[in-house]
């Protein structure tokens, strides 16, 4: 069984480990539900981030349109669930939103990819405007700038943690194989990439992709936990968020965005009592972190367990498997 | 007909033709040498070779299984798939990755796990990869370059950054591989013994290889055949001996008073 | 006809505005390569500080520009120095981000200190309105686009003329080649940027004359909107950046008045792209391809 190899099985009991804490947290009340509000929506910043990570750190494709795959999760998680509001209704709604989100970067991404840099990142700011937009002006359906509301409250921990585990598995799995060694080639040298047999715009859209589906997800856990959605709540701000996450984080680091969502969400969450001064402290804080540590915090650095195995036992093993 | 014909090839730079008119032939299993000043035009030859540009003229034919197809205007990646590979004269590799990842990049297509092989990692998924990595240390060794495959390619000296371009356009498995001035930099013994594992690799692998190389001496002792290039044009080609008593030449490599 | 020459009016006038604004946002991107998303709440500041001198000080409109151009001019200078140019070397994605957070921290002081609300900007030009036909001309747009058309012609003439513009255009270039030339390269960015921000300035003041009303997040949307006019144009170039805006105006006002102000920016934004994906540099800009 290679599927159950060290590396693997020692992510599997971190991960079992690290939920059934929460869930004794939130069980003693410790957690309360206060923090649970802060807790569900470090999740979603963390699945949101890692796939936009996966377009800009690791794929190198500048986008600053990401809030706009997660309104359409969002948007039909919320209609599935209107009209039936249960878990049912909520993973139907699911399930539409990552097709509906995939599609949707499936058909924009051929023609909008072949642009490079800050191009990329305005005509991805555009189409997230016109998703927005068309929200907007699809009357009863999604309602207009009132937006929808009266979808039962099903988030919860547990739900986040496996929205977080999917969203995961696929973009780190994805990264450490042969189409993903691919992607992070068009990010290195988009030439060479080419010159070495590889389709480039079939990659950057596969990357693409995934960071729609993975936003999809975010979506419908977002319209499931607080029973009210606006289009406003996924404007281009959305988007900056998502982007200071991962930039903070640092760009192509899975294990610091992860980290970098869970900082900033704590952070956002002390900084709640300041009121208006919230939003200076906040942003003093970004334009310093940026001008003394422009790299993000963990650099292309990764938390690996074959590191910490090496690290634990002293024995130098021989490296058998190929993933890292 | 020949592995790979081509005729009449042209590319102009707003006015300038950086490629004009030229007639270019190469069979398989040959070793070949292209020389010429600087700014011939022998890296654009292997650009519009290998579809980086897109030629303004003229036609270029590969014979594959028998058949006949034109590559002009063929993006990149195809033309690395129909066997064609290269290096480049100002190295490009994959610098923040690891050598072993580098070369696994240029295994990709032909890799048999596919995305979701990949993401639900599937048996296929394990196999290709252990499959792919014996490959690639495999090809790493003929530059020892294997006992470095965890190093990050910008960490490299800059001769084994040259090797490991070659060793890169190798995986990814070429009929034709064109190296665009593999010994610059180098001193003079790196650059004869780089050479020297070049017309190696040409035998071993039974490919055709395509050298830009300025050290005369070194192209006329391991080239078959020769094509000379001069301010766009191909001027003269022929064996070694023939390119040597060449007056057009002569006269392009010392100058033009005679 | 008349209904579109109306339009067309209105458009030029809203446009000009836009104009401004992209201006700063070109030139700064042109010398830095950074999308200055700050850009927006300069302007923002610009409005603030016009309406400080109208409502306060008592001054006229034209002394109110002035000194809004001269505080932003100051601020932009400022703010490049202690936010931007420490980070010149890093990624420009970690500039964009300092740039956001410059913007958050602009819209947030000025939130603390003239609160959340929207202000009525004074009245400063009489609301005569000049009838051209079945055309109508108010005198805030006269002033508008007046006032829009000698700072553009200004700007020109520094860029082409003056030493200090031929240092911006000769930075802008290549930066490493200018600094060899003897010239002052830093000095050249915070000139370029007090040159970029006064302009924003005198957008923001001529945007309360427009609308009588201000409030601190009124930068965003516009900041947005004459970025993509300025990439809409050309990025990088003055005269994108005229035309751009202006072209964003008129389509603006245009497809709010023939189809619904609802869709207006999503408009805006395809045909943004589609102007991207036919030439991605712009209508104004060349195309290059890396040397390989
Ligand atoms: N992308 C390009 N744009 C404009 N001119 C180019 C480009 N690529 C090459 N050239 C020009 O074409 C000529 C031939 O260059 P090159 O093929 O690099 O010569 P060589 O490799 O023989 O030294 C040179 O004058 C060079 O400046
Ligand atoms: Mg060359």
């Amino acid at each position: 069984m290679k599927q159950l190899n060290k590396y693997n099985a020692g992510w599997l009991a971190l991960s079992v480990i690290i939920y059934f804490v929460v869930q004794m947290l939130i069980q003693a009340d410790v957690i309360d539900y206060y923090y649970q509000i802060t807790l569900m929506n470090i999740c979603m910043d963390i699945i949101l981030a890692l796939g936009l990570n996966l377009i800009i750190g690791f794929t190198g494709q500048f986008s600053l349109g990401h809030a706009g795959f997660m309104s359409i999760g969002a948007y039909c998680c919320a209609i599935m669930m209107l009209k039936m509001p249960d878990l049912t209704g909520f993973l139907l709604g699911l399930l539409l939103g990552v097709i509906v989100a995939s599609l949707v970067a499936l058909i924009v991404a051929i023609p909008t990819l072949r642009l490079k840099g800050d191009y990329l990142a305005i005509a991805t700011l555009g189409i997230s405007e016109i998703i927005r937009i068309a929200i907007l002006n699809m009357g009863d359906l999604t309602n207009g700038a009132a937006g929808l509301s009266g979808m039962p409250i099903l988030n919860n921990w547990t739900l986040s943690f496996f929205g977080i585990m999917l969203s995961l598995i696929i973009i780190v799995n994805y990264i450490k194989s042969s189409p993903g060694r691919a992607t992070i080639a068009i990010r290195e040298d988009e030439i060479a990439a080419e010159s070495m047999g590889i389709n480039t715009t079939k990659y950057k859209t596969i990357a693409f992709v995934i960071g729609a589906f993975t936003a999809s997800i975010a979506g419908s856990l977002y319209a499931s936990s607080f029973s009210m959605i606006k289009p406003d709540n996924f404007g281009f701000m959305k988007s900056v968020d998502i982007l200071i996450i991962v930039v903070f984080g640092g760009l192509g680091s899975v294990t610091g965005t992860i980290i970098a969502a869970i900082s900033l969400g704590i952070l956002n969450m002390l900084l709640q009592p300041f009121g208006q001064l919230r939003m200076i402290i906040y942003a003093i804080a970004l334009i310093a972190i940026m001008v003394f540590k422009p790299g993000g915090l963990l650099q292309h650095k990764e938390l690996s367990m074959k590191k910490l195995f090496g690290r634990l036992s002293k024995k130098n093993t021989p490296k058998k498997e190929a993933s890292k | 007909m020949s592995l790979l014909q081509v005729e009449k090839l042209t590319k102009n730079f707003g006015g300038l033709a950086a490629v004009s008119m030229v007639d270019f032939k190469l069979e398989s299993n040959e070793l070949v040498g292209l020389i010429g000043p600087n700014g011939a035009g022998k890296t654009t030859l292997f650009n519009l070779l290998t579809g980086v540009y897109v030629p303004t003229s003229g036609e270029i034919v590969m014979e594959i299984d028998g058949k006949k197809e034109r590559l002009n205007g063929v993006k990149p990646y195809v033309i690395t798939k129909k066997g064609l590979a290269r290096t480049f004269q100002n190295i490009r590799l994959f610098k923040e990755l690891t050598v072993l990842d580098n070369v696994l990049i240029a295994m990709h297509q032909n890799s048999k796990a596919g995305v979701l092989a990949s993401i639900f990692r599937l048996p296929k998924y394990y196999r290709s990869e252990e499959g792919m990595r014996q490959e690639a240390l495999s090809l790493l060794s003929i530059f020892d370059l294997d006992n470095k495959q965890q190093e990050l390619a910008k960490n490299l000296p800059y001769g084994d950054q040259r090797c490991l371009e070659i060793v890169r356009a190798l995986a990814t498995k070429p009929k034709i591989l064109f190296l665009d001035e593999p010994a610059a930099g180098m001193n003079p013994q790196e650059t004869a013994d780089l050479t020297k594992q070049i017309r190696k690799i040409q035998q071993d692998f039974k490919i055709t290889v395509v050298l830009i190389e300025h050290d005369m001496s070194l192209v006329m002792d391991i080239c078959e055949r020769i094509y000379v290039l001069e301010y766009g044009r191909m001027i003269a080609h022929g064996t070694p001996g023939e390119i040597k008593q060449n007056p057009k030449v002569i006269k392009a490599y010392l100058g033009g008073e005679e | 006809m008349d209904q579109f020459l109306q339009q067309v009016v209105n458009g030029l006038s809203l446009g000009s505005i836009y104009a401004l604004l992209a201006l700063g946002y070109t030139m700064v991107y042109g010398i830095i390569k950074l999308i200055n998303f700050a850009h927006g709440e300069i302007y923002m500041v610009g409005a603030y500080v016009g309406y400080t001198a109208i409502q306060n000080w008592g001054l006229g409109l034209i002394p109110a520009l002035f000194i809004a151009m001269t505080f932003c001019a100051v601020l932009g200078v400022l703010i490049e120095r202690v936010a931007y140019r420490p980070l010149r070397n890093a990624t420009r994605i970690a500039a964009l981000i300092t740039a956001i957070g410059v913007s958050f921290l602009l819209q947030y002081v000025m939130i603390l200190f003239m609160g959340p609300d929207v202000r009525t900007f004074p009245e400063t030009v009489p609301a005569k309105i000049f009838k051209f036909g079945g055309v109508q001309v108010n005198e805030q747009q006269i002033y508008i686009f007046v006032i829009s058309i000698i700072l553009m012609f200004l700007l020109q003439f520094i860029v082409k003329k003056t030493k200090m513009g031929k240092a911006m255009r000769a930075v802008s270039v290549d930066s490493d080649a200018a600094k060899l030339m003897g010239i002052n390269v830093d000095t050249t960015i915070s000139f370029t940027f007090a040159l970029g921000s006064a302009l924003a300035g005198a957008a923001g003041v001529l945007v309360g004359v427009y609308y009588n009303s201000i409030n601190p997040l009124m930068g965003a949307a516009p900041g947005l909107k004459a970025f993509v006019a300025a990439v809409f144009g050309g990025i990088g170039l003055i005269p994108g950046a005229m035309l751009g805006g202006l072209s964003i105006g008129v389509t603006e006002i245009m497809v709010s008045g023939y189809a619904s102000s609802l869709i207006k920016d999503a408009v805006v934004y395809a045909i943004l792209i589609l102007v991207l994906l036919i030439k991605p540099s712009g209508l104004l800009g060349k195309n290059k391809k890396e040397k390989v």
